[in-house]
């Protein structure tokens, strides 16, 4: 009696919640309809969401723990891997792709060159992580990276591990604030490998004292 | 005047590297007098532009209503966005001034928008519609940032506001939240501003519009926020559009009881 009063009162206070988040998302997607102009050098289809994006604006990145097994599994799922599956590539070129920016700005105001807003020239991470110490204008959305691999070792597991995170950070980590490079096709997933790499090569100016 | 801005282009000089917080200071510091702000100098171009007779109806701005009423513009700026009747719309300062130059003065609302903001990269000069919103925001300055909220629009408007800034879209899955909802954050140097902490979120748009070092040129509200969608490879943003809206009448309300200081200078 008491357990079934106390859901019925959770239930209560959930169902008008959940029902007025909807309200408002339909709300937010008809005020983004009314608020970017489609034509040439646009492209309205970034402006729709995924099920992943949508839940993560809904709940404000605080998913229940349902949500987050159903992104973590969802997410996981489109996880690919280079064609030689060797998940370790060019350090050096990872060097590159970690330094170079994203590419893809579009839009008539200040539009990437044509061949940059197809994808980036690189994965943006010092926007949001320190890496090569060397490096000082490093942001901290995300967590230092500094000496990644010489902390953390090269095992099968950790590789797989830096690899996976890359390529789509939702399969472990729901709501995160870090893009899903691989997924969006930011980096590709030889690239990937080349950046994988860079994070845990002994020889990697990251890994270096 | 002359000799001051002189001697800031010597300071940018001297510091050739990122823009970090630390130089922005160190600006604002050598240039405790006001009208050392090369913004001074866009905001008396908007005072000629606002009272000259312009557009094809050949009529100045004088009687555009801001909120206040015909052609009163002192302290208007710090009570917007506001519901407007006329309209019946919730608008900012420069989508007020988009409906004022096309039924008043008769412009094009297409043409206007084909040339909205000063492009950085050719070192032109502000347009017309940069200046005159500078010149208009600068009639609050010192004034308490005092958005209303009694219209159930104006409501509405902050409540959309909050939920598009937590909307995630984008080949990089951010939202505004991503990078604006933590204390101390920033990419690469650039700080960000955290809009839940109200000390933050009022010095931020207590400054705004605000003369953009990098840019040499004055920006608004509206091309902070297309500026934001850009770095989240969103399309482009409609310049007045009600998700531009919604999101500064959310910002502004959050930064409520701050005091403008106008106009503001940035990296
Ligand atoms: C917009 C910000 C952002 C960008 C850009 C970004 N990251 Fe991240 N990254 C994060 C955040 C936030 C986390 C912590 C949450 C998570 O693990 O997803 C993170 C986590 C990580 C981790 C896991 C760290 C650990 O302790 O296990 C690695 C590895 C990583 N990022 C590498 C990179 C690399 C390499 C790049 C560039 C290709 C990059 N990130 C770009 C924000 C970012
Ligand atoms: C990927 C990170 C990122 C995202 C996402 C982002 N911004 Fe920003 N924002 C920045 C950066 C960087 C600056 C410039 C800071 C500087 O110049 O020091 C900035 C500046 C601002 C400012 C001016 C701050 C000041 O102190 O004057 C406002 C207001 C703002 N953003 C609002 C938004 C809104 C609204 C959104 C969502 C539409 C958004 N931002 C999305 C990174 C971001």
């Amino acid at each position: 009696m008491k357990t079934k009063l106390m859901t019925a009162c959770l239930l209560a206070v959930l169902v008008p919640f959940a029902q007025a988040d909807e309200k408002l998302a339909a709300k937010v997607d008809k005020l983004v309809a009314e608020s970017f102009r489609a034509g040439p050098g646009q492209d309205m289809s970034r402006l729709t969401q995924d099920e992943t994006q949508k839940i993560c604006s809904e709940t404000r990145n605080s998913p229940t723990p349902a949500q987050i097994q159903a992104i973590n599994a969802r997410e996981q799922a489109t996880i690919k891997y280079p064609d030689d599956n060797k998940l370790m590539g060019d350090w050096k070129n990872g060097e590159k792709l970690v330094k170079g920016g994203f590419g893809m700005r579009i839009g008539n105001i200040e539009p990437d060159k044509v061949e940059r807003q197809k994808g980036g020239n690189g994965g943006n991470c010092y926007a949001c992580h320190a890496l090569d110490p060397k490096e000082v204008a490093a942001g901290n959305l995300g967590p230092s990276l500094a000496g990644y691999g010489a902390l953390r070792g090269s095992s099968e597991e950790i590789i797989k591990y830096t690899y996976d995170k890359l390529y789509n950070t939702q399969a472990t980590v729901a709501c995160s604030n870090m893009p899903r490079m691989g997924h969006f096709g930011i980096l590709t997933p030889a690239q990937i490998a080349d950046v994988t790499a860079f994070l845990i090569s002994a020889e990697s100016p990251l890994n270096k004292k | 005047m002359k000799l001051k801005v002189i001697s800031l282009g010597a300071l940018a000089l001297a510091t050739p590297l990122a823009w970090g917080e630390a130089s922005v200071a160190d600006y604002r510091a050598a240039l405790a007098d006001k009208d050392a702000n090369p913004g001074m100098l866009i905001i008396d171009k908007g005072e000629r532009l606002f009272h000259e007779k312009r557009g094809p109806k050949n009529v100045s701005l004088e009687k555009c209503d801001f909120g206040l009423g015909p052609g009163k513009i002192k302290g208007a700026y710090a009570q917007l966005p506001r519901y407007f009747k006329d309209t019946q719309k919730v608008q900012d300062l420069e989508s007020r001034l988009l409906t004022c130059m096309t039924t008043l003065q008769g412009f094009k609302e297409d043409e206007l928008k084909a040339k909205l903001y000063a492009d950085q990269r050719l070192n032109e000069d502000n347009t017309d519609m940069e200046a005159i919103a500078a010149y208009v925001s600068f009639q609050s300055d010192g004034m308490k940032i005092n958005p209303p909220l009694k219209h159930a629009a104006e409501k509405e408007a902050v409540k959309l506001g909050e939920a598009m800034f937590w909307r995630r879209h984008g080949p990089m899955d951010f939202s505004c939240a991503t990078c604006h909802t933590e204390d101390g954050k920033r990419i690469r140097l650039q700080g960000l501003v955290n809009v839940f902490k109200p000390t933050d979120i009022q010095a931020t748009m207590s400054t705004w519009p605000t003369y953009r070092v990098s840019h040499g040129a004055v920006r608004n509200m509206q091309h902070r926020i297309w500026d934001c969608h850009w770095q989240m490879r969103t399309p482009d943003i409609d310049y007045g559009s009600p998700a531009t809206v919604a999101l500064i009448s959310f910002l502004t309300y959050q930064a409520k009881g701050g005091t403008y200081d106008l106009p503001g200078m940035k990296r």
